[in-house]
Protein backbone atom coordinates (compact mmCIF):
# COMPACT_ATOMS: atom_id res chain seq x y z
CA UNK A 1 0.00 0.00 0.00
CA UNK A 2 0.97 3.66 -0.27
CA UNK A 3 -0.47 7.00 0.79
CA UNK A 4 -3.40 8.24 -1.30
CA UNK A 5 -3.34 11.65 -2.98
CA UNK A 6 -3.87 14.47 -0.49
CA UNK A 7 -2.77 12.27 2.38
CA UNK A 8 0.37 13.33 4.26
CA UNK A 9 0.49 10.53 6.80
CA UNK A 10 -1.26 7.21 6.92
CA UNK A 11 -1.33 4.70 9.74
CA UNK A 12 -2.91 1.24 9.72
CA UNK A 13 -3.51 -1.11 12.65
CA UNK A 14 -1.00 0.66 14.86
CA UNK A 15 -0.58 -1.18 18.16
CA UNK A 16 1.70 -0.93 21.14
CA UNK A 17 1.69 -3.36 23.99
CA UNK A 18 3.89 -3.67 27.05
CA UNK A 19 4.32 -7.35 27.83
CA UNK A 20 4.44 -10.47 25.73
CA UNK A 21 0.74 -10.80 25.05
CA UNK A 22 -0.99 -14.16 25.10
CA UNK A 23 -3.30 -16.24 22.94
CA UNK A 24 -6.27 -14.52 24.60
CA UNK A 25 -5.37 -10.84 24.28
CA UNK A 26 -3.83 -10.98 20.81
CA UNK A 27 -7.27 -11.84 19.40
CA UNK A 28 -8.89 -8.68 18.08
CA UNK A 29 -12.15 -9.19 19.99
CA UNK A 30 -10.58 -9.95 23.38
CA UNK A 31 -12.29 -8.21 26.29
CA UNK A 32 -9.69 -6.37 28.34
CA UNK A 33 -9.85 -4.90 31.81
CA UNK A 34 -9.54 -1.29 30.61
CA UNK A 35 -6.40 -1.88 28.55
CA UNK A 36 -4.89 -4.72 30.57
CA UNK A 37 -5.19 -8.36 29.59
CA UNK A 38 -6.89 -10.30 32.44
CA UNK A 39 -4.99 -13.46 31.45
CA UNK A 40 -1.38 -12.33 31.12
CA UNK A 41 -1.32 -8.75 32.41
CA UNK A 42 -0.04 -7.27 29.16
CA UNK A 43 -0.85 -3.57 28.83
CA UNK A 44 -2.29 -2.60 25.45
CA UNK A 45 -1.38 1.10 25.30
CA UNK A 46 -2.61 1.44 21.72
CA UNK A 47 -4.75 -1.10 19.89
CA UNK A 48 -5.39 -1.28 16.19
CA UNK A 49 -5.34 2.43 15.36
CA UNK A 50 -5.83 3.46 11.73
CA UNK A 51 -6.20 6.93 10.28
CA UNK A 52 -5.15 9.27 7.48
CA UNK A 53 -3.87 12.80 8.03
CA UNK A 54 -4.66 14.89 4.99
CA UNK A 55 -2.35 17.57 3.65
CA UNK A 56 -2.87 20.90 5.39
CA UNK A 57 -5.33 19.37 7.83
CA UNK A 58 -5.31 19.63 11.63
CA UNK A 59 -6.45 16.37 13.18
CA UNK A 60 -7.39 16.40 16.86
CA UNK A 61 -7.01 13.53 19.31
CA UNK A 62 -8.91 13.70 22.59
CA UNK A 63 -9.23 11.30 25.47
CA UNK A 64 -8.54 11.00 29.18
CA UNK A 65 -5.07 10.46 30.59
CA UNK A 66 -3.96 6.92 29.97
CA UNK A 67 -6.06 6.54 26.84
CA UNK A 68 -2.96 6.14 24.66
CA UNK A 69 -2.77 9.59 23.04
CA UNK A 70 0.84 10.26 23.88
CA UNK A 71 1.91 6.70 23.10
CA UNK A 72 0.42 7.15 19.65
CA UNK A 73 2.31 10.44 19.20
CA UNK A 74 5.55 8.86 20.36
CA UNK A 75 5.14 6.01 17.90
CA UNK A 76 4.53 8.51 15.11
CA UNK A 77 7.76 10.27 16.05
CA UNK A 78 9.70 7.00 16.59
CA UNK A 79 10.26 7.80 20.26
CA UNK A 80 8.67 4.44 20.84
CA UNK A 81 8.61 1.46 18.58
CA UNK A 82 5.20 0.22 17.48
CA UNK A 83 4.50 -3.42 18.29
CA UNK A 84 2.69 -3.86 14.99
CA UNK A 85 1.08 -1.91 12.19
CA UNK A 86 1.97 0.04 9.08
CA UNK A 87 3.03 3.66 8.75
CA UNK A 88 3.45 5.63 5.51
CA UNK A 89 4.53 9.22 4.90
CA UNK A 90 3.80 10.96 1.59
CA UNK A 91 7.11 12.83 1.76
CA UNK A 92 9.20 9.69 2.14
CA UNK A 93 9.61 7.66 -1.07
CA UNK A 94 6.21 8.88 -2.27
CA UNK A 95 4.51 7.15 0.61
CA UNK A 96 5.33 3.72 -0.69
CA UNK A 97 7.57 2.56 2.15
CA UNK A 98 6.35 1.25 5.48
CA UNK A 99 8.55 3.49 7.58
CA UNK A 100 8.29 1.20 10.62
CA UNK A 101 10.54 -1.23 8.75
CA UNK A 102 13.32 1.29 8.15
CA UNK A 103 16.73 1.35 9.77
CA UNK A 104 17.23 3.67 12.70
CA UNK A 105 19.37 5.91 10.50
CA UNK A 106 16.47 6.34 8.07
CA UNK A 107 14.03 6.93 10.91
CA UNK A 108 16.34 9.63 12.20
CA UNK A 109 16.35 11.18 8.76
CA UNK A 110 12.53 11.26 8.78
CA UNK A 111 12.49 12.82 12.24
CA UNK A 112 14.91 15.46 11.06
CA UNK A 113 13.37 16.26 7.73
CA UNK A 114 9.69 15.36 7.68
CA UNK A 115 8.39 15.49 11.23
CA UNK A 116 8.33 18.19 13.86
CA UNK A 117 7.38 17.33 17.44
CA UNK A 118 6.32 19.58 20.28
CA UNK A 119 6.09 17.81 23.61
CA UNK A 120 3.86 18.72 26.52
CA UNK A 121 7.01 19.00 28.61
CA UNK A 122 9.64 21.24 26.96
CA UNK A 123 12.36 19.24 28.74
CA UNK A 124 11.90 16.50 26.13
CA UNK A 125 12.05 18.82 23.16
CA UNK A 126 14.82 21.22 24.17
CA UNK A 127 18.33 21.09 25.53
CA UNK A 128 17.56 23.22 28.53
CA UNK A 129 21.06 24.57 29.17
CA UNK A 130 21.93 25.38 25.56
CA UNK A 131 20.88 28.77 24.21
CA UNK A 132 17.54 29.11 22.43
CA UNK A 133 19.27 29.79 19.15
CA UNK A 134 21.56 26.76 19.44
CA UNK A 135 18.55 24.59 20.10
CA UNK A 136 17.24 25.66 16.72
CA UNK A 137 20.67 25.29 15.13
CA UNK A 138 20.80 21.72 16.40
CA UNK A 139 17.63 20.87 14.49
CA UNK A 140 18.90 22.67 11.39
CA UNK A 141 22.25 20.89 11.46
CA UNK A 142 20.47 17.57 11.87
CA UNK A 143 18.44 18.33 8.76
CA UNK A 144 21.53 19.14 6.74
CA UNK A 145 22.23 22.86 7.15
CA UNK A 146 25.88 23.86 7.47
CA UNK A 147 25.94 27.62 6.81
CA UNK A 148 26.10 29.50 10.11
CA UNK A 149 24.79 32.75 8.64
CA UNK A 150 21.74 31.03 7.15
CA UNK A 151 21.04 29.14 10.36
CA UNK A 152 21.24 32.29 12.43
CA UNK A 153 18.86 34.04 10.06
CA UNK A 154 16.39 31.12 10.20
CA UNK A 155 16.67 30.95 13.98
CA UNK A 156 16.00 34.68 14.31
CA UNK A 157 13.06 34.41 11.95
CA UNK A 158 11.32 31.65 13.89
CA UNK A 159 12.12 33.07 17.33
CA UNK A 160 10.59 36.31 16.08
CA UNK A 161 7.55 34.44 14.81
CA UNK A 162 6.93 32.95 18.25
CA UNK A 163 7.57 36.31 19.92
CA UNK A 164 10.79 35.51 21.73
CA UNK A 165 12.70 38.80 22.07
CA UNK A 166 15.91 38.41 20.07
CA UNK A 167 17.99 39.93 22.84
CA UNK A 168 17.29 36.72 24.74
CA UNK A 169 18.20 34.29 21.98
CA UNK A 170 21.51 33.46 23.65
CA UNK A 171 19.79 32.63 26.94
CA UNK A 172 19.21 28.95 27.72
CA UNK A 173 15.52 27.91 27.96
CA UNK A 174 16.09 26.90 31.58
CA UNK A 175 15.94 30.63 32.30
CA UNK A 176 12.65 31.07 30.42
CA UNK A 177 9.07 30.91 31.62
CA UNK A 178 7.02 27.82 30.72
CA UNK A 179 5.20 29.67 27.95
CA UNK A 180 8.45 30.91 26.44
CA UNK A 181 9.96 27.42 26.59
CA UNK A 182 6.93 26.10 24.75
CA UNK A 183 7.30 28.76 22.09
CA UNK A 184 11.01 28.01 21.64
CA UNK A 185 10.05 24.37 21.22
CA UNK A 186 7.56 25.30 18.51
CA UNK A 187 10.17 27.52 16.80
CA UNK A 188 12.62 24.63 16.86
CA UNK A 189 10.10 22.16 15.51
CA UNK A 190 9.17 24.52 12.67
CA UNK A 191 12.66 25.68 11.79
CA UNK A 192 13.29 23.15 9.01
CA UNK A 193 9.76 23.53 7.59
CA UNK A 194 8.59 19.99 8.26
CA UNK A 195 5.45 19.05 6.30
CA UNK A 196 4.02 17.39 9.42
CA UNK A 197 3.90 18.74 12.94
CA UNK A 198 2.95 16.67 16.00
CA UNK A 199 1.69 18.68 18.97
CA UNK A 200 1.19 16.88 22.28
CA UNK A 201 -0.80 18.92 24.82
CA UNK A 202 1.16 22.01 23.90
CA UNK A 203 -1.04 24.46 25.77
CA UNK A 204 -1.57 22.43 28.93
CA UNK A 205 -0.37 24.33 31.93
CA UNK A 206 0.00 27.65 30.12
CA UNK A 207 -1.92 30.67 31.28
CA UNK A 208 -4.82 31.74 29.08
CA UNK A 209 -3.06 34.62 27.45
CA UNK A 210 -0.01 32.57 26.46
CA UNK A 211 -2.37 29.79 25.41
CA UNK A 212 -4.07 32.21 23.02
CA UNK A 213 -0.64 33.18 21.64
CA UNK A 214 0.23 29.57 20.98
CA UNK A 215 -3.16 28.82 19.36
CA UNK A 216 -2.84 31.89 17.18
CA UNK A 217 0.60 30.74 16.14
CA UNK A 218 -0.60 27.24 15.28
CA UNK A 219 -3.42 28.59 13.11
CA UNK A 220 -1.06 31.00 11.43
CA UNK A 221 1.50 28.36 10.53
CA UNK A 222 -1.25 26.13 9.18
CA UNK A 223 -2.56 28.95 6.98
CA UNK A 224 0.80 30.27 5.83
CA UNK A 225 2.88 27.12 5.56
CA UNK A 226 0.14 24.57 4.87
CA UNK A 227 1.64 22.20 7.44
CA UNK A 228 -0.42 19.14 8.42
CA UNK A 229 -0.76 18.64 12.15
CA UNK A 230 -1.84 16.11 14.72
CA UNK A 231 -2.96 17.90 17.89
CA UNK A 232 -3.42 15.98 21.12
CA UNK A 233 -5.38 17.78 23.80
CA UNK A 234 -7.83 17.00 26.53
CA UNK A 235 -9.24 20.50 26.20
CA UNK A 236 -12.26 20.31 23.90
CA UNK A 237 -12.39 24.09 23.46
CA UNK A 238 -8.94 23.96 21.90
CA UNK A 239 -9.93 21.06 19.69
CA UNK A 240 -12.98 23.04 18.56
CA UNK A 241 -10.84 26.04 17.67
CA UNK A 242 -8.11 24.18 15.82
CA UNK A 243 -9.20 20.91 14.37
CA UNK A 244 -11.08 20.00 11.22
CA UNK A 245 -11.51 16.39 12.32
CA UNK A 246 -11.21 14.69 15.68
CA UNK A 247 -10.61 11.18 16.97
CA UNK A 248 -11.67 10.14 20.46
CA UNK A 249 -9.52 7.58 22.27
CA UNK A 250 -10.36 5.40 25.23
CA UNK A 251 -8.27 2.61 26.72
CA UNK A 252 -5.92 2.56 23.76
CA UNK A 253 -8.56 2.42 21.02
CA UNK A 254 -10.22 4.98 18.78
CA UNK A 255 -13.87 4.81 19.77
CA UNK A 256 -15.23 7.59 17.60
CA UNK A 257 -13.99 9.83 14.80
CA UNK A 258 -15.53 12.50 12.64
CA UNK A 259 -15.71 16.17 11.78
CA UNK A 260 -15.09 18.11 14.98
CA UNK A 261 -18.57 19.62 15.27
CA UNK A 262 -20.09 16.16 14.81
CA UNK A 263 -18.08 14.85 17.72
CA UNK A 264 -18.91 17.85 19.90
CA UNK A 265 -22.57 18.29 19.02
CA UNK A 266 -23.70 14.77 18.19
CA UNK A 267 -21.44 12.44 20.18
CA UNK A 268 -22.38 8.80 19.71
CA UNK A 269 -20.26 6.81 22.14
CA UNK A 270 -21.10 6.85 25.85
CA UNK A 271 -17.59 7.99 26.75
CA UNK A 272 -17.59 10.83 24.19
CA UNK A 273 -20.94 11.96 25.53
CA UNK A 274 -19.59 11.98 29.06
CA UNK A 275 -16.64 14.06 27.84
CA UNK A 276 -18.76 16.53 25.85
CA UNK A 277 -21.42 16.94 28.53
CA UNK A 278 -18.66 17.78 31.00
CA UNK A 279 -17.68 20.96 29.15
CA UNK A 280 -18.20 23.88 31.47
CA UNK B 1 -30.95 21.77 -5.65
CA UNK B 2 -31.64 20.25 -2.26
CA UNK B 3 -34.01 17.41 -1.49
CA UNK B 4 -34.44 15.85 1.93
CA UNK B 5 -36.10 12.45 1.95
CA UNK B 6 -37.49 10.56 4.92
CA UNK B 7 -35.09 12.19 7.37
CA UNK B 8 -35.16 10.92 10.96
CA UNK B 9 -32.88 11.68 13.85
CA UNK B 10 -33.02 10.63 17.47
CA UNK B 11 -30.56 11.30 20.25
CA UNK B 12 -29.50 8.59 22.66
CA UNK B 13 -27.92 9.70 25.90
CA UNK B 14 -26.26 6.59 27.29
CA UNK B 15 -25.61 8.06 30.68
CA UNK B 16 -29.31 8.71 31.30
CA UNK B 17 -30.51 5.63 29.43
CA UNK B 18 -32.73 7.82 27.25
CA UNK B 19 -33.50 8.06 23.57
CA UNK B 20 -35.41 11.03 22.26
CA UNK B 21 -36.73 11.36 18.76
CA UNK B 22 -36.07 14.81 17.37
CA UNK B 23 -37.46 14.47 13.87
CA UNK B 24 -38.98 11.67 11.85
CA UNK B 25 -40.04 11.23 8.24
CA UNK B 26 -39.11 14.71 7.05
CA UNK B 27 -39.47 15.35 3.30
CA UNK B 28 -38.71 18.72 1.82
CA UNK B 29 -37.05 20.28 -1.17
CA UNK B 30 -35.92 23.61 -2.48
CA UNK B 31 -35.18 24.58 -6.06
CA UNK B 32 -31.99 26.30 -7.17
CA UNK B 33 -32.12 29.92 -6.10
CA UNK B 34 -35.19 29.28 -3.98
CA UNK B 35 -35.79 30.28 -0.37
CA UNK B 36 -37.45 27.79 1.94
CA UNK B 37 -38.59 28.90 5.38
CA UNK B 38 -39.04 26.36 8.18
CA UNK B 39 -41.63 27.20 10.83
CA UNK B 40 -42.79 25.44 13.95
CA UNK B 41 -42.79 25.78 17.69
CA UNK B 42 -39.57 25.57 19.63
CA UNK B 43 -38.44 22.01 20.20
CA UNK B 44 -40.14 20.76 17.06
CA UNK B 45 -36.84 19.89 15.38
CA UNK B 46 -36.25 22.81 13.04
CA UNK B 47 -32.59 23.19 13.93
CA UNK B 48 -32.14 19.42 13.79
CA UNK B 49 -33.09 19.53 10.13
CA UNK B 50 -30.65 22.34 9.42
CA UNK B 51 -27.81 20.72 11.35
CA UNK B 52 -28.42 17.44 9.54
CA UNK B 53 -28.16 19.21 6.19
CA UNK B 54 -24.92 20.86 7.33
CA UNK B 55 -23.63 17.48 8.47
CA UNK B 56 -23.25 18.37 12.13
CA UNK B 57 -25.83 15.78 13.09
CA UNK B 58 -25.66 12.27 11.71
CA UNK B 59 -29.27 11.28 10.95
CA UNK B 60 -30.64 7.77 11.53
CA UNK B 61 -32.48 7.38 8.25
CA UNK B 62 -33.07 9.22 5.03
CA UNK B 63 -31.17 10.97 2.30
CA UNK B 64 -30.01 14.54 1.85
CA UNK B 65 -29.57 15.03 -1.86
CA UNK B 66 -27.66 18.10 -2.90
CA UNK B 67 -26.52 19.25 -6.30
CA UNK B 68 -22.92 20.29 -5.64
CA UNK B 69 -20.88 22.51 -7.91
CA UNK B 70 -17.67 20.56 -7.32
CA UNK B 71 -18.98 17.08 -6.58
CA UNK B 72 -22.13 16.85 -8.74
CA UNK B 73 -25.32 15.27 -7.31
CA UNK B 74 -24.49 13.82 -3.90
CA UNK B 75 -26.06 12.55 -0.70
CA UNK B 76 -24.56 14.67 2.06
CA UNK B 77 -24.92 11.77 4.49
CA UNK B 78 -22.69 9.60 2.30
CA UNK B 79 -19.94 11.84 0.99
CA UNK B 80 -17.36 11.46 3.74
CA UNK B 81 -15.61 13.86 6.06
CA UNK B 82 -13.17 15.54 3.73
CA UNK B 83 -15.66 16.18 0.95
CA UNK B 84 -18.03 17.65 3.53
CA UNK B 85 -15.31 19.88 4.98
CA UNK B 86 -14.56 21.05 1.45
CA UNK B 87 -18.25 21.74 0.78
CA UNK B 88 -18.46 23.83 3.94
CA UNK B 89 -15.46 25.88 2.94
CA UNK B 90 -16.67 26.56 -0.56
CA UNK B 91 -20.40 25.95 -1.06
CA UNK B 92 -22.52 25.55 2.04
CA UNK B 93 -22.76 28.25 4.68
CA UNK B 94 -24.37 28.11 8.09
CA UNK B 95 -25.40 31.00 10.29
CA UNK B 96 -26.48 30.41 13.86
CA UNK B 97 -27.28 32.74 16.70
CA UNK B 98 -23.99 31.96 18.32
CA UNK B 99 -20.51 33.08 17.49
CA UNK B 100 -17.55 30.96 18.52
CA UNK B 101 -14.22 32.32 17.36
CA UNK B 102 -10.52 32.02 17.96
CA UNK B 103 -9.41 34.21 20.83
CA UNK B 104 -7.82 37.48 19.80
CA UNK B 105 -9.03 37.33 16.23
CA UNK B 106 -10.39 40.70 15.16
CA UNK B 107 -13.67 40.98 13.30
CA UNK B 108 -11.86 42.00 10.13
CA UNK B 109 -9.51 39.02 10.38
CA UNK B 110 -12.44 36.71 11.00
CA UNK B 111 -14.32 37.72 7.87
CA UNK B 112 -11.10 37.84 5.84
CA UNK B 113 -10.21 34.27 6.89
CA UNK B 114 -13.54 33.07 5.61
CA UNK B 115 -12.46 34.17 2.15
CA UNK B 116 -8.86 33.03 2.50
CA UNK B 117 -9.96 29.47 3.14
CA UNK B 118 -11.86 29.60 -0.16
CA UNK B 119 -8.63 30.51 -1.90
CA UNK B 120 -9.27 34.23 -2.42
CA UNK B 121 -6.05 36.29 -2.41
CA UNK B 122 -5.20 38.31 0.67
CA UNK B 123 -5.70 41.83 -0.71
CA UNK B 124 -8.96 40.94 -2.40
CA UNK B 125 -10.20 39.05 0.68
CA UNK B 126 -9.57 42.00 2.93
CA UNK B 127 -11.31 44.40 0.56
CA UNK B 128 -14.38 42.17 0.35
CA UNK B 129 -14.38 41.64 4.11
CA UNK B 130 -14.36 45.40 4.70
CA UNK B 131 -17.27 45.84 2.31
CA UNK B 132 -19.23 43.14 4.13
CA UNK B 133 -18.56 44.68 7.55
CA UNK B 134 -19.64 48.02 6.17
CA UNK B 135 -22.81 46.57 4.75
CA UNK B 136 -23.80 45.15 8.11
CA UNK B 137 -23.13 48.45 9.84
CA UNK B 138 -20.28 47.15 11.92
CA UNK B 139 -18.53 50.43 12.69
CA UNK B 140 -14.97 50.78 11.46
CA UNK B 141 -13.83 51.29 15.03
CA UNK B 142 -14.75 47.64 15.69
CA UNK B 143 -12.92 46.14 12.74
CA UNK B 144 -9.72 45.79 14.67
CA UNK B 145 -11.51 44.73 17.80
CA UNK B 146 -12.27 41.29 19.24
CA UNK B 147 -15.82 40.00 18.69
CA UNK B 148 -16.22 38.79 22.26
CA UNK B 149 -16.45 42.45 23.28
CA UNK B 150 -19.34 43.02 20.84
CA UNK B 151 -23.01 43.33 21.67
CA UNK B 152 -25.33 40.42 20.80
CA UNK B 153 -26.60 42.19 17.69
CA UNK B 154 -23.11 43.04 16.50
CA UNK B 155 -21.96 39.45 16.96
CA UNK B 156 -24.91 38.20 14.97
CA UNK B 157 -24.32 40.66 12.16
CA UNK B 158 -20.67 39.66 12.12
CA UNK B 159 -21.72 36.01 11.91
CA UNK B 160 -23.94 36.79 8.95
CA UNK B 161 -21.21 38.85 7.30
CA UNK B 162 -18.78 35.98 7.71
CA UNK B 163 -21.12 33.47 6.05
CA UNK B 164 -22.57 35.66 3.31
CA UNK B 165 -19.26 37.17 2.20
CA UNK B 166 -18.47 33.81 0.59
CA UNK B 167 -21.63 34.00 -1.52
CA UNK B 168 -22.34 30.37 -0.68
CA UNK B 169 -24.31 28.23 -3.08
CA UNK B 170 -26.51 27.00 -0.25
CA UNK B 171 -26.97 29.03 2.90
CA UNK B 172 -28.57 27.64 6.06
CA UNK B 173 -29.93 30.23 8.47
CA UNK B 174 -30.76 29.16 12.02
CA UNK B 175 -32.82 32.05 13.39
CA UNK B 176 -30.38 34.70 12.26
CA UNK B 177 -32.69 37.55 13.18
CA UNK B 178 -33.72 36.27 16.60
CA UNK B 179 -32.09 38.94 18.72
CA UNK B 180 -31.85 41.78 16.24
CA UNK B 181 -33.51 45.16 16.30
CA UNK B 182 -35.59 46.24 13.35
CA UNK B 183 -32.89 48.19 11.56
CA UNK B 184 -30.55 45.18 11.70
CA UNK B 185 -33.29 42.87 10.52
CA UNK B 186 -33.76 45.09 7.50
CA UNK B 187 -30.04 44.72 6.81
CA UNK B 188 -30.29 40.94 7.02
CA UNK B 189 -33.28 40.98 4.71
CA UNK B 190 -31.39 43.10 2.22
CA UNK B 191 -28.43 40.74 2.29
CA UNK B 192 -30.65 37.71 1.81
CA UNK B 193 -32.44 39.41 -1.09
CA UNK B 194 -29.07 40.19 -2.66
CA UNK B 195 -27.79 36.62 -2.23
CA UNK B 196 -31.02 35.28 -3.64
CA UNK B 197 -30.76 37.57 -6.65
CA UNK B 198 -27.25 36.21 -7.19
CA UNK B 199 -28.60 32.66 -7.20
CA UNK B 200 -27.91 31.43 -3.66
CA UNK B 201 -30.33 28.78 -2.44
CA UNK B 202 -31.55 29.42 1.11
CA UNK B 203 -33.10 27.40 3.90
CA UNK B 204 -33.93 29.37 7.01
CA UNK B 205 -35.62 29.17 10.37
CA UNK B 206 -37.35 32.40 11.27
CA UNK B 207 -39.53 33.14 14.24
CA UNK B 208 -40.95 36.13 12.43
CA UNK B 209 -41.31 34.69 8.97
CA UNK B 210 -43.57 37.58 7.93
CA UNK B 211 -40.39 39.62 7.93
CA UNK B 212 -39.20 37.55 5.00
CA UNK B 213 -42.45 38.04 3.11
CA UNK B 214 -41.92 38.40 -0.59
CA UNK B 215 -38.53 36.68 -0.35
CA UNK B 216 -39.62 33.27 0.82
CA UNK B 217 -40.81 30.95 -1.95
CA UNK B 218 -42.10 28.12 0.15
CA UNK B 219 -42.62 27.13 3.75
CA UNK B 220 -42.14 23.86 5.57
CA UNK B 221 -44.44 23.62 8.56
CA UNK B 222 -43.24 21.31 11.35
CA UNK B 223 -46.77 21.02 12.80
CA UNK B 224 -48.17 18.93 9.97
CA UNK B 225 -44.79 18.20 8.33
CA UNK B 226 -45.89 19.66 5.03
CA UNK B 227 -44.54 21.96 2.40
CA UNK B 228 -46.65 24.82 1.22
CA UNK B 229 -46.16 27.78 -1.04
CA UNK B 230 -45.09 31.02 0.49
CA UNK B 231 -47.30 33.15 2.65
CA UNK B 232 -50.27 34.40 0.76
Amino acid sequence: MKTADNVALCVRNFSKHYGEGCAYCMESDAVLDRNICPECGTIHACSDISFDLHKGEILGIVGESGSGKSTLMKMLYFDQEASSGEYHLADFLDGEADVLKLSSRQKRQIRNEILGMVYQNPVYGLKMDFSAISNIAEKLIASGSRNVGDMTATGDHFLGKVNIPLNRKFDPPVNFSGGMQQRVQIAKALSNYPPILLLDEVTTGLDLSVQADVLELIKEIQRELGISMVVVSHDLAIIRMLCDRTMVMLNGSVIEAGITDQILEDPQHAYTQQLVYSIL
Amino acid sequence: MLRVENLSKSFTIHHLGQTREAISGINLDVAKGGFLGIVGRSGSGKSTILKSIYGTYRPDTGRILYDSRDHGPIDIMEIGDHALIHLRKTEIGYVSQFLKVMPRTTSLELVTQSLLEMGVGHVEAQAQAKAALEHYDIPESLWNNYPNTFSGGEKLRLNIARATVKAPRLLLLDEPTASLDNASKVKVREAIAKLKAEGTTLVGIFHDLEFMEGLCDSVYDMTNQEMRHALA
